[in-house]
């Protein structure tokens, strides 16, 4: 156990705290989000990637910044502009999830096309991968792309396509095999959203919002070149792209985040004249949240280090996404619990706390919990990738639809 | 920057492991339960070959020098195997204790002794978290009135480390006039927990300790407790996992339905984090002290919790099998409610974690 920087990294620490110093004036408010992002935020993207603290590992031809990988020094990066407060570099899913898949599977044509505007915020990408039938089941995906000529000739419907609305691209997974068995079968390509064909309609939660989209496509004609990978290797390419999205849901210093505002919460606001912190069964569950997040916290110390020094933290980080996604929920929970009658508050209600940030996270977090990878999908993969529990006989009457 | 064991970290954790998987298979557990010593005397032995009890005596004094770290390795170590030893009282609280604050005198008296083995300590500072039954001890010139409960380690014992009304710690010879030490017999069969009894006991108080010092050895003891129930889940969750392998009803594995692999999932995604959070604890006793207080209390109550989670659980998994005595799996699933309780039930440790960060009114 040393949870001490070296010398290296802790000169490094200091070069980003000189860095924010010197220009969190130019920082966009707020956060970039998965919008189109203002010119602002581009010229700040365009500010971090020449000092490193965003695109850090991607290759300099590629519009990156080069860097050899240091998961120490990500985070470092990470810490230091969230203890500012200073928004960090764009996050969306072309940056999280196609950059890293074009880096290692696409052709040397594609990474230089596509990575230098995607991690500058230039190109806005959605994904098309669940479908309607098609969601812990995804290999069973049926949007249909027929070979003519020199085009797949795509029909069929996607569904939780968020950003579709504003997305230039979408990377996209269809059946072009539509005999092989289901998983060898798929290929994944890469579309313009302005192509004729393509109809996306707003899906609204449960929180009232649209964060997510339907998305039709109709004798869409996209050139065989726009693949990524060989054609029926979709489903590799594509858990290449997924195993990216699951590091990402779990990240330990947003539980933190919000446990310190739900803090805050109960120490101001009150109730009958009395702190809600004074609440000795609130407090309780307080303190309960604080430690199982003390434990995801270091839970995840303990990845990130088995990471850096090229290890695997095998349960350690298959729990994550499972934990971290449960937590969050919680967390919102209390907090609608600690405002109690003024928890049901919504919309543009007087005396709404928090601009109703507690019940609308709270919903959110739900779909977090079931998105990417549900938490029965997550319990499946603990049990038999991290305990070596038996798999489920699989169907006789299963195989290739 | 390192969150992980060390090497010899690992090669401690081994050795006590192997040890334990050799000198202390599910039918020593039992053999010892059913007898008259709730401590195996060969394992007193063996693990006094192996350096535990001086694990963390300064090696002047002839012990390892080691840190709390180390000893929760221990901890966990012999809550996987529910070995019938002392531990948390005998080895740690009652060491800390002499060295925190011991005269020169009573160091080189005691903790040479205590770091072979040749002399066994127990612990009485229950009191100084919340008193039951009107116990408590008054210190009146030199002498010790009252009653201490849930002493930690008290067969055996030869010196008892008594912790006053004040906080104040005393050293008390088990056979001194006006000392009665009793047992207490509780669900768990492998650790001794006993009742002290002082009518004018003869004392004599550590010098340098105060509720400064017993506030400091119970937060070594929560992080032990907590160890052994980080170690204790384990096993039980390794062994629900066998079992829900082998099992078979409907002509199929037990463990290859959702719902039974789901449970030991939920045990896995619960216990995994915490590990990590018993090493911190036990990181933060030795070198970070201002966070110690707060991380041997999240420690102690969120293993209690998981704890529970896990030896129900697990238990269920084994079905009507779990259930039984055959079985054994009721030995971890005691020892792992005996932890909960001691120094401390989870409601009780927030509380003080809620005090310690200003969330209570004063």
């Amino acid at each position: 156990m040393d949870l001490t920087y070296s010398p290296e990294h802790q000169a490094f620490r200091q070069e980003v705290l000189d860095f924010l110093d010197a220009h969190r004036d130019a920082a966009p408010k707020g956060r970039g989000g998965a919008q189109r992002p203002s010119p602002e935020a581009v010229a700040w993207q365009k500010l971090l990637i020449e000092h490193g603290y965003a695109a850090r590992t991607i290759p300099k031809e590629y519009g990156g910044f080069g860097a050899a990988p240091d998961i120490l020094k990500s985070r470092i990066i990470g810490e230091a502009f969230t203890y500012a407060g200073v928004p960090p570099g764009l996050q969306n899913q072309g940056i999280s999830m196609l950059v890293p898949t074009l880096l290692e599977l696409g052709t040397e044509d594609q990474k230089r096309q596509w990575i230098g505007p995607t991690i500058r915020g230039e190109v806005i990408w959605c994904q098309g991968y669940s479908e309607p039938g098609s969601g812990s089941d995804l290999a069973s995906l049926q949007t249909r792309a027929i070979e003519d000529g020199d085009d797949f000739v795509i029909n069929g419907q996607k569904i939780w396509t968020s950003t579709a609305r504003e997305a230039d691209m979408i990377f996209c997974l269809v059946r072009t095999e539509p005999d092989k068995a289901k998983h060898d079968g798929i290929s994944y390509l890469i579309f313009s959203m302005e192509t004729p064909g393509i109809e996306v309609r707003p899906l609204v939660t449960m929180t009232g919002r649209a964060e997510f989209n339907e998305t039709f496509f109709t004798d869409v004609r996209v050139p065989k070149s726009q693949i990524v990978g060989k054609r029926g290797q979709g489903w590799i390419v594509a858990n290449t792209t997924l195993k990216h999205e699951r590091g990402m849901l779990g990240d330990p210093g947003q539980l933190e985040s919000r446990f310190q505002a739900l803090v805050e919460l109960m120490r101001t606001e009150t109730a009958g004249g009395a702190a809600i912190m004074d609440n000795p069964v609130l407090r309780d569950r307080l303190v309960r949240l604080q430690a199982e997040i003390a434990a995801m916290k270091f839970n995840g110390l303990r990845v990130l280090s088995a990471s850096a020094n090229g290890g695997e933290a095998g349960l350690a980080r298959l729990v994550v996404k499972l934990q971290a996604c449960e937590l969050a929920h919680q967390i919102s929970a209390l907090g609608i619990d600690a405002l109690g009658e003024l928890g049901v508050l919504y919309d543009e209600a007087p005396h709404l706390r928090d601009h109703g940030a507690w019940q609308q996270n709270y919903m959110f977090q739900l779909g977090l919990i079931i998105g990417g990878g549900t938490a029965q999908i997550q319990k499946n993969i603990i049990a038999e990738r991290g305990l070596g529990m038996p798999r489920e006989p699989k169907l006789a009457a299963e195989g290739a639809r | 920057m390192e969150f992980g064991l060390s090497s010899e970290q690992r090669m401690l954790q081994d050795s006590v492991a192997r040890y334990l998987a050799d000198a202390c298979p599910m039918q020593h557990v039992r053999d010892t339960a059913a007898g008259p010593q709730v401590v195996s005397a060969t394992l007193k032995a063996g693990l006094a070959g192996l350096g535990v009890p001086g694990i963390l005596i300064p090696a002047e004094y002839g012990g390892m020098g080691l840190g709390l770290l180390e000893a929760a390795l221990v901890a966990e170590a012999l809550g996987h195997r529910v070995a019938p030893a002392h531990f948390t009282g005998a080895h740690v609280m009652a060491p800390l204790a002499i060295m925190s604050g011991g005269s020169a005198g009573q160091q080189q008296t005691w903790l040479p002794r205590l770091a072979k083995g040749e002399a066994t300590a127990a612990v009485a500072v229950t009191e100084s978290i919340l008193s039951r039954d009107g116990a408590g001890v008054r210190a009146k010139n030199g002498r010790l009135e009252g009653a201490a409960l849930f002493v930690l380690d008290a067969a055996d014992a030869e010196v008892i480390v008594v912790a006053d009304e004040t906080g104040r710690q005393h050293l008390v010879a088990a056979d001194a006039v006006g000392v009665e030490l009793i047992a207490l017999p509780t669900i768990d069969r492998t650790r001794s927990v006993g009742e002290l009894r002082l009518s004018g006991a003869a004392a004599e108080p550590l010098p340098g300790s105060g509720p400064e010092t017993t506030r400091r050895i119970v937060d070594a003891g929560r992080v032990m407790l907590a160890a052994d129930t980080l170690g204790a889940g384990a096993a039980m969750i390794e062994q629900a996992v066998a079992y829900a392998g082998q099992r078979r009803q409907f002509g199929r594995p037990i463990g290859s339905f959702q719902a039974v692999k789901h449970m030991c999932a939920e045990m896995a995604a619960a216990l995994e984090p915490s590990r990590s959070l018993v090493w911190y604890a036990a990181h933060a006793f030795d070198h970070m002290p201002d966070e110690a207080p707060l991380m041997a209390c999240h420690a102690k109550s969120h293993l209690s919790e998981v704890g529970r989670l896990v030896a129900r659980t697990s238990t269920e998994v084994h079905g009507g099998m779990g259930f039984t005595d055959l079985a054994g799996l009721h030995y971890w699933f005691k020892r792992i409610g005996l932890d909960r309780q001691l120094l401390g039930g989870p409601e009780t440790v927030r509380n003080e974690a809620a005090r310690l960060q200003g969330w209570i009114a004063a």
